[in-house]
């Protein structure tokens, strides 16, 4: 009995500490703090897990947890930032194949204590294959291992009757008086097909919402899995990242004013929409781009995916630390969505060695951008797209952007004269007070240093 | 365990979830989606437990990939929640 006591004020105890973890991670003073702690209430509930009354297999589970842990720990510590998305999607798709696979031994076990507890078992096994084959396609698309957009014909009419097929065979098996191990194997067959099949049309602009869908969704399967298990600590941790990965996918939709419904039934049209933009992108050399920083009271710095993918963050913090040195405020404006995900680009920025009190995202920054002098545009493109604000008929009008096209001046790096990752025309590179700055972000911010430097002698 | 009791702890997590979530800057949504994607980790004590009783081969294989895949949930969330924490420093005073 008293191990049965250990075992049970452990799981308590940690998911305290999950929970504090959680609430540590709400700011980035206490952020680290947070995961530690998290962390320390995982190792205690692994650990008295083994003390458990009446079981087998201890090889098995200390190899799987060696084998399972070592890889991911290495893989994580490797994993470049830029990359992290996908790292996040595929840790977050084997938990939601975890939570399957508890409710296949639970069914193969053929012991389940009522039709809650089946049912539970049996609503968690579906969302956890779900969250399995879908983080692992999304995985697979942001990874660049599946390049295209699949589309099946009738996609929406697809993803609704094979939902309902699953569902149906699922509540069959609910019903059953016994496990039928048929009905089993087709349902997690059907299971892992659905998420495949919905994951596949959605395009990489709206995989991070996906991703945290994802996320949640894995959350909810652990949550009942743990209730099928019996386990409190399970169901907690569980439900709370269920209900606070639902807010964060609200959260992410409303920053693309892309509501869930249509993220998940109809992908944006890949190219095209919008009004014809009139006028000639003028282009600007590094020399000029220089002096009109270095001679500015006020820079903003708008980055996008562009630059992260281009390596360019620390030429744009050394940059950034030479105009402050001449004397410019400088201060970097952050849409919620760029980089892949939202926080991404503040995870790349941080990773330069750029601090957080200098970043700003869109409610605080917008109303600045008409006393800058000059806005500076790196690798980003819809989201400073004015068309969002102005032509009803823009695939993306009402979406939020950075209104960089108030500043003074705006001077864009960009690559060339191509459209960006939505295949959208900007009206903000036509501008009549922008200009393009063309080059690699490395090579084209690396130029602007030199000559920072130059006048600055 | 008691399905009413249960429904209650379902209750109570969901708006602690959402309460701890609300109150998070836009700058540590990655880290803290990776964070929450670590502490769904925690599926690696209900894989450890089923197969702690996991029988025939077949359970056993299933309990196996189970706690498989809890455990490298775990460990990566860990991993790179924790890369990116420790990135976020403020301005050193000089």
């Amino acid at each position: 009995m008293a191990i049965k006591w250990l075992i049970d004020a452990s799981y308590f105890v940690a998911a305290i500490l999950f929970i504090l973890g959680l609430k540590g991670m709400s700011s980035p003073v206490s952020a680290r703090k947070g995961i530690v702690w998290a962390g320390v209430g995982m190792v205690l509930a692994t650990v008295v897990t083994f003390l458990t009354p009446g079981m087998n297999n201890f090889a098995l589970m200390v190899i799987a947890i060696a084998l399972g842990g070592a890889v991911a720990w290495i893989s994580g510590k490797k994993v470049a930032m830029t990359d992290m998305p996908q790292m996040v999607a595929i840790y977050n798709g084997m938990g939601g194949g975890a939570a399957a696979a508890i409710a296949a031994v639970e069914f193969a076990r053929g012991e389940m204590h009522g039709t809650v507890v089946t049912l539970l078992a049996t609503l968690g096994a579906l969302i956890g294959a779900v969250s399995f084959s879908g983080s692992v396609v999304a995985w697979a698309k942001l990874q660049g291992v599946m390049k295209k957009a699949f589309r099946l014909p009738a996609q929406n009419a697809v993803n609704i009757v094979l939902a309902l097929v699953t569902v149906a065979v699922g509540g069959a098996i609910v019903i059953a008086p016994t496990v039928d191990p048929l009905l089993v194997v087709a349902f997690f067959v059907l299971a892992l097909v659905l998420g495949t099949v919905i994951t596949l049309p959605i395009g990489g602009a709206d995989m991070p919402v996906v991703i945290s869908l994802f996320n949640a969704f894995t959350g909810l399967a652990v949550g009942f899995e743990g209730f099928v298990m019996g386990i409190p600590a399970l169901i907690i941790a569980g439900i709370v990242v269920g209900a606070a990965g639902t807010l964060l996918t609200q959260l992410m939709a409303k920053a693309m004013n892309r509501p869930i419904s249509n993220i998940l039934f109809v992908p944006m049209a890949a190219a095209g929409g919008g009004e014809a933009v009139e006028g000639e992108q003028k282009e600007v050399g590094a020399m000029d781009a220089a002096a009109m920083m270095r001679y500015a009271s006020k820079v903003i710095i708008v980055p996008g995916y562009g630059m992260a993918v281009a390596g360019a963050q620390h030429k744009v913090w050394e940059m950034t630390e030479l105009l402050e040195e001449a004397g410019v405020e400088v201060v970097f404006a952050i849409h919620p969505v760029a980089g892949r995900m939202p926080g991404h680009m503040n995870v790349l920025l941080a990773e330069a060695g750029v601090p957080y009190d200098k970043i700003f995202d869109l409610e605080e920054i917008n109303g600045d951008f008409a006393q800058a002098d000059v806005a500076l545009v790196i690798g980003a493109n819809d989201v400073v797209n004015p068309s969002a604000r102005t032509d009803k008929s823009s695939p993306i009008y009402g979406m939020p952007i950075l209104n960089a096209d108030l500043a003074q001046n705006v001077i864009v790096v960009k690559r060339g004269k191509g459209t960006g990752y939505s295949g959208i025309e900007n009206a903000l590179f036509y501008k009549d007070n922008t200009r393009l700055l063309y080059g690699s972000a490395q090579q084209a911010i690396g130029e602007v240093i030199q000559h920072v430097k130059a006048l600055s002698v | 365990m008691d399905g009413m009791l249960a429904l209650y702890i379902f209750m109570l997590a969901a708006f602690t979830g959402y309460e701890v979530i609300s109150r998070v800057p836009v700058i540590l949504h990655t880290p803290l989606m990776s964070g929450s994607n670590f502490v769904h980790g925690v599926v690696l004590v209900g894989g450890m437990i089923a197969l702690g009783q996991a029988e025939t081969p077949l359970e056993q294989a299933i309990g196996f990939v189970a706690v498989l895949l809890g455990a490298a949930n775990a460990a990566g969330g860990y991993v790179v929640t924790e890369r990116m924490l420790a990135m976020f420093k403020a301005k050193e005073k000089k």
